[in-house]
């Protein structure tokens, strides 16, 4: 029997999505969570994320914004040039730590900032940003097969799970690694559908040495969500995100590829 | 503040031996960027803050053939760059250019640095299929200095605004989403209001996704006599840079590859003594901080980089 795993990214206080994923990937088969860290940020009511959390024992890795969030830092870290940007990740940071708890803060300043984990024979690696940044974007499209086997060899990784961006995407590369960013259950992904995704790893599937993926498109109660984010005040652009499946701030950082798939 | 211009050789040499001794070490955290100086010092126009001095006439840099790139895409390759810029010059004037930028999306994301006023709609036409075919983004970057022909043309030439601006609209039509780069050749010009008065300038030139980034002055190469070079104790000392600084500076993770050799980055063309070696593997040494344009980059950051 192959053994499956489900990791996610990019929560972004989307409790709604967070529950969600676990019960679709639970009815899956997947009996292991994993979440490669941004619990915080853009959603409303942050600590509606950490029973969840808890009850379902995912295993956490600490995201740039946990970082920020766990050490009451004065912004997210994500260094915008352009001023709309940084006027709303400002908003969005100011809302999340001053509605998240001490008790949250403190479990996000303990977690970890590196997994490492055994399956199947393999080295698995698993990062928020990049192995070697916590706040690097690994992009499709501006992340080359050479420049990832550099970063793997680095880590003597077989495989390498990663989120961040926000957009899903996996690539097997020329000598058989696997590189992963299981993309963000807390917003879309830019596409102009409301859904989000997360990854299904199957391990052991065929021969008992393969490690595969599969990114799995999420749809959860969004309206509930932007009601929620009405509710509490959150920008009307970061509420019509979550309803029309189409980034509309802080669009600086997508290479041109990505950039052109959304709408703005 | 107006810096003294030393104009003695035999002294700048002197100063420039002493900045060495006592400039700060970098290494070379990463290779994640490299930029290829395709045309050389060629360019159709000649800009009046030009830090490398290119100009329709200025062949002090050759142009690279295809098959010189080509070579340093290998290497790329082998050394997992992360991204690749080509700059001049004018890198659309290289009479392979649309081949040498197909080259370069097989190993890496591709950008390259233009003027903008060769751009035609046939050009435009296969930019966009590029970019189209390409596993990888390419990135169009075009220097306009100014939202008036009043602002930029003094610095860029007559009628060149009206022929970048142009240049600007069709890559838009062609659906591409260029970055548009501003030198701040006058005080104030990336301020906040500025900043967002650029953005909307762009949307009204028919890109719905306007980028901007803007670049602070670099006091070499023409721009030396348009306004005034550095003054003589601007270089960065050892001990005065931290590690945020340092880790900031993008030669800690660029080279730049040319005909004659590759250097410390995209800056220093004119500084025999900033060449590090033949290939990029001979140029992967720590460098010193030794020039005085190094304080542009320790004092406002500077980022090449897109
Ligand atoms: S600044 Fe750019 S466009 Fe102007 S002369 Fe120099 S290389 Fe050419
Ligand atoms: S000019 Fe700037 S980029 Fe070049 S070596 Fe000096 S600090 Fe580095
Ligand atoms: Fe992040």
């Amino acid at each position: 029997m192959p053994d499956l795993i489900c990791v996610f990214g990019g929560v972004y206080s989307n409790h709604l999505a967070l529950a969600a994923t676990v019960e679709a990937a639970w009815r899956r088969g997947a009996r292991r969570f994993y979440c490669l860290g941004d619990l915080g940020g853009f959603g409303p009511n942050p600590d509606k994320v950490l029973p969840l959390l808890r009850e379902h024992e995912v295993t956490v890795l600490q995201g740039n914004y946990d970082h920020s969030v766990g050490h009451g830092l004065a912004d997210c870290g994500c260094g915008y040039t352009d001023p709309r940007d940084n006027h709303y990740a400002q908003l969005s940071y100011d809302y999340t730590l001053a509605r998240t708890g001490d008790e949250f803060r403190a479990y996000q300043r303990a977690l970890p900032e590196v997994i490492v984990e055994e399956w199947a024979g393999k080295r698995v690696r698993m990062a928020h940003g990049s192995p070697r940044r916590v706040n690097e974007f690994l992009w499709e499209s501006a992340a080359p097969d050479a420049f990832l086997a550099r970063l793997m060899d680095a880590e003597r990784a077989d495989v390498l799970l990663v989120t961040h961006t926000g957009i899903p995407w996996q690539r097997t590369l020329p000598d058989g690694r696997l590189v992963v960013n299981v993309g963000a259950i807390g917003r879309p992904a830019n596409d102009g559908t409301t859904d989000v995704w997360y990854a299904l790893i199957t391990v052991g599937e065929e021969t008992a040495q393969r490690v595969s993926a599969e990114l799995c498109r999420l749809p959860y109660d969004h309206p509930r969500l932007a009601a929620e984010m009405r509710a509490e005040g959150l920008p009307p652009e970061f509420v019509a995100t979550i309803e029309t499946g189409f980034w509309t701030t802080c669009l600086e950082i997508l290479p041109p590829k990505e950039r052109m798939r959304g709408r703005y | 503040m107006m810096r003294p211009v030393i104009r003695s050789a035999a002294l700048r040499q002197s100063l420039a031996a002493l900045a060495a001794d006592e400039a700060a070490h970098l290494p070379l955290t990463a290779l994640d960027t490299v930029w290829i100086q395709l045309t050389g010092t060629l360019c159709n126009i000649a800009c009046r803050h030009c830090f490398i001095t290119c100009g329709p006439k200025e062949d002090r840099v050759r142009m690279m053939t295809r098959a010189e790139v080509q070579n340093s895409l290998d290497e790329c390759r082998a050394l997992g760059v992360k991204e690749i810029y080509f700059t001049g010059g004018e890198p659309m004037l290289h009479p392979e250019f649309f081949a040498v930028i197909e080259d370069s999306l097989a190993v890496a994301p591709t950008s390259f640095l233009s003027n903008g006023i060769l751009i035609d709609p046939a050009a435009a036409d296969r930019l966009r299929a590029l970019f189209d075919a390409a596993r990888y983004s390419l990135d169009c970057r075009i220097s306009l200095d100014g939202m008036t022909a009043e602002e930029n043309d003094p610095v860029r030439g007559r009628g060149t605004f009206q022929d970048i601006v142009r240049g600007i609209g069709l890559l838009a039509r062609a659906g591409l989403a260029p970055v548009v780069t501003v030198v701040e050749h006058a005080l104030g010009m990336a301020a906040t209001a500025k900043r967002s008065a650029f953005l909307a300038f762009l949307q009204g030139l028919g890109l719905d996704r306007p980028r901007v980034k803007f670049l602070p002055l670099l006091r070499i190469g023409r721009e030396v006599r348009r306004t005034h070079g550095y003054g003589d104790d601007d270089f960065v000392r050892a001990g005065s840079l931290d590690r945020v600084a340092a880790e900031a500076l993008q030669c800690g993770s660029c080279r730049l590859v040319t005909a004659d050799g590759v250097w410390t980055c995209p800056l220093l063309l004119d500084e025999p003594e900033a060449r590090l070696g033949a290939t990029l593997r001979e140029a992967l040494a720590p460098i010193r901080l030794r020039w005085a344009a190094c304080h542009t980059c320790v004092a406002e950051g500077l980022q090449c980089r897109t």
